[in-house]
């Protein structure tokens, strides 16, 4: 399993119900699911994926998270997860402000765009940036809204959420977010994890 | 007659009160089992048909001797696995397979009861069909499940009973049915009452059957069981068995041959007045109605985990209404899984063999039974 995924499961508490927003094939669900806490449910877009969820006992909704996140309750789920869907919304706000309302606490990880070699595509090949984790070409990727470690972390303490743990991630090696750090991480982090509350 | 001693029945002497108001017992109840029942009772799967079904769900039908309808679904190694599973199907009440409907006789004329049978209701289905866990000694269901007006009972079922079901899987169907498919059945109820073989109802008496209303109630109701895109790739503008049009209004086309030929083969086997009552319940189907309105409350009290599968193409029993009961039951968060499945085969999807539908029935009935 992937260290994004690992950092994921580690940051839930045993037994407390999930939402997975986008939850792929179940990869991590499954994983949550033997380890963590059976209560666990995900929403995902795509037909073929939700069946492979299905075939692996998970329970999972097909459906658009822009959509379909505003039937789900207030404060029904105890963690809501969005892995790396963020910035392939039309309104990430809106997503943004649901899962909150969802969950009691979000955890939400971006690509960076801050990342240097995001930087160094774009400054001197003069490209968009193709890299390990935005693996598309300009004209076929699914993201609209690329954000970076930095911009999300000020979004957040603009809209004054509760940001209580920021987790950056490179090579397979996690480390700790802090506001003197931040723009060393946001140059040297392919992957930006956050835990967000109201 | 010999052919319908094949059924297996019981008479259920629990009185039922139809939502109607009135109370019927000692009536007869047909049903087909598949499968064994393990010793500890806990492999117990209740389909429930659709309008035009049975009990024959699978294997032969020995009155039609046509496959069972869900042949696709039910048997060894199949989505419900006859090896693992025990699988009890009754006709509904109102239906003419041997349950009490328009056509069981009357003790008292011994004549066949026709149109002074009472309405029935998707409700009194479903309590009636509750009659054979008792027969069968079995206190919780595994799972209960059933397409189109099956799926109705599936609701229904786990409304009346929130926790004699481990799992529930509702099939292309609605919490309550649409002006649409209200339209759809009153125009079958139309033509069968304008044949003048129906006799206000009463054509058995006199041994005659309005097959031309009935024939021509099923043609349009099959239409809506299609889509556009699936008739025009089985149809098309295809003559039937010529070369050009015959400038007359004999069935030029093969979509007009194959509806005829639907219309013809379905009055051998389904009455009438049947037809009127099922499609007359169906209609009535409105599962929140008595909450208010909020399909939530309908299941607030429920275990039960469903799983709600529907059909890119069926516009009868289109994805937006499965949805709905979807959305009620994460409002009161209910573990509740969905699929839309992508098929060109319309409402009738269900019945068919659409390799997405019953693997992920298949995977998600395996899984949960396992756990």
């Amino acid at each position: 399993m992937k260290e994004e995924f690992k950092i994921i499961a580690n940051s839930i508490e045993k037994d407390k119900s999930i939402l997975d927003v986008g939850c792929g094939d179940g990869e991590l669900m499954k994983f949550i699911n033997e380890n963590i806490s059976k209560k666990i449910r995900g929403l995902e877009i795509s037909k073929d994926n939700v069946q492979k969820c299905i075939e692996r006992g998970l329970t999972v909704i097909e459906g658009n998270a822009e959509m379909d996140l505003q039937q789900f309750p207030s404060n029904s789920f105890d963690y809501v997860i969005l892995s790396q869907t963020l910035q392939a919304f039309l309104n990430p706000e809106k997503v943004i402000s649901d899962l909150l309302r969802i969950g009691k606490t979000s955890i939400v990880t971006i690509p960076n765009f801050g990342f240097w070699k995001v930087r160094f595509n774009l400054l001197f090949k003069g490209t968009m940036p193709v890299t390990k984790t935005l693996p598309n070409e300009w004209y076929n990727t699914p993201n609209l809204h690329m954000c970076s470690i930095k911009d999300f972390v000020n979004f957040c303490n603009n809209r004054k959420i509760n940001l209580f743990k920021s987790l950056a991630l490179t090579n397979n090696k996690v480390s700790s977010i802090n506001k003197f750090n931040l723009n060393f991480k946001n140059l040297t982090s392919e992957l930006g994890i956050f835990l967000i509350e109201k | 007659m010999s052919k319908f001693e094949k059924i297996k029945k019981i008479i259920i002497k629990k009185p039922l009160k139809l939502d109607c108001g009135i109370t019927i017992s000692n009536y007869p109840l047909a049903f087909e089992t598949y499968g064994k029942l393990n010793k500890d009772k806990k492999n117990a799967i209740m389909v429930f048909h659709a309008l035009t079904g049975d009990q024959f769900a699978s294997g032969k039908n020995p009155v039609t001797n046509k496959d069972g309808w869900w042949s696709y679904v039910i048997g060894p190694n199949k989505a419900l696995d006859t090896n693992k599973y025990f699988i009890i199907c009754a006709n509904v009440i109102g239906g003419c397979m041997g349950s009490y409907g328009p056509s069981t006789l009357d003790e008292k004329s011994g004549k066949k009861i026709g149109i002074n049978f009472p309405i029935i209701t998707i409700n009194d289905m479903v309590n009636a069909q509750f009659n054979l866990l008792d027969h069968f000694n079995i206190d919780k269901l595994f799972c209960v499940t059933g397409g189109s007006m099956g799926g109705m009972q599936v609701l229904q079922f786990v409304a009346n009973y929130p926790n004699k079901s481990k799992i529930a899987i509702p099939i292309a169907c609605s919490a309550s049915h649409s002006a649409q498919n209200i339209a759809f059945n009153e125009l079958g109820r139309q033509a069968i009452m304008a044949d003048e073989n129906w006799k206000n109802g009463n054509y058995e008496l006199e041994n005659i059957s309005p097959a031309k209303g009935l024939s021509v109630a099923r043609m349009a109701a099959h239409i809506t069981y299609l889509s556009k895109k699936g008739l025009e790739e089985k149809f098309g503008r295809k003559l039937q068995k010529r070369d050009k049009i015959k400038f007359s209004f004999d069935a030029d086309f093969q979509i007009e041959s194959y509806l005829r030929y639907q219309g013809s083969i379905f009055v051998d086997r389904f009455d009438a007045n049947s037809y009127l009552y099922i499609t007359r319940a169906m209609d009535y189907f409105d599962l929140s109605k008595s909450f208010n309105g909020d399909l939530s409350k309908v299941f607030r009290n429920t275990k039960t985990k469903f799983f709600i599968i529907s059909f890119t193409s069926d516009w009868l029993y289109p994805t937006a209404e499965n949805r709905e009961i979807v959305i009620a039951l994460n409002a009161i968060n209910a573990d509740v899984g969905f699929l839309e499945v992508k098929s060109d085969k319309g409402h009738d999807s269900f019945l068919l063999d659409v390799p997405d539908f019953t693997n992920s029935l298949k995977n998600f009935v395996d899984n949960s039974y396992r756990i």
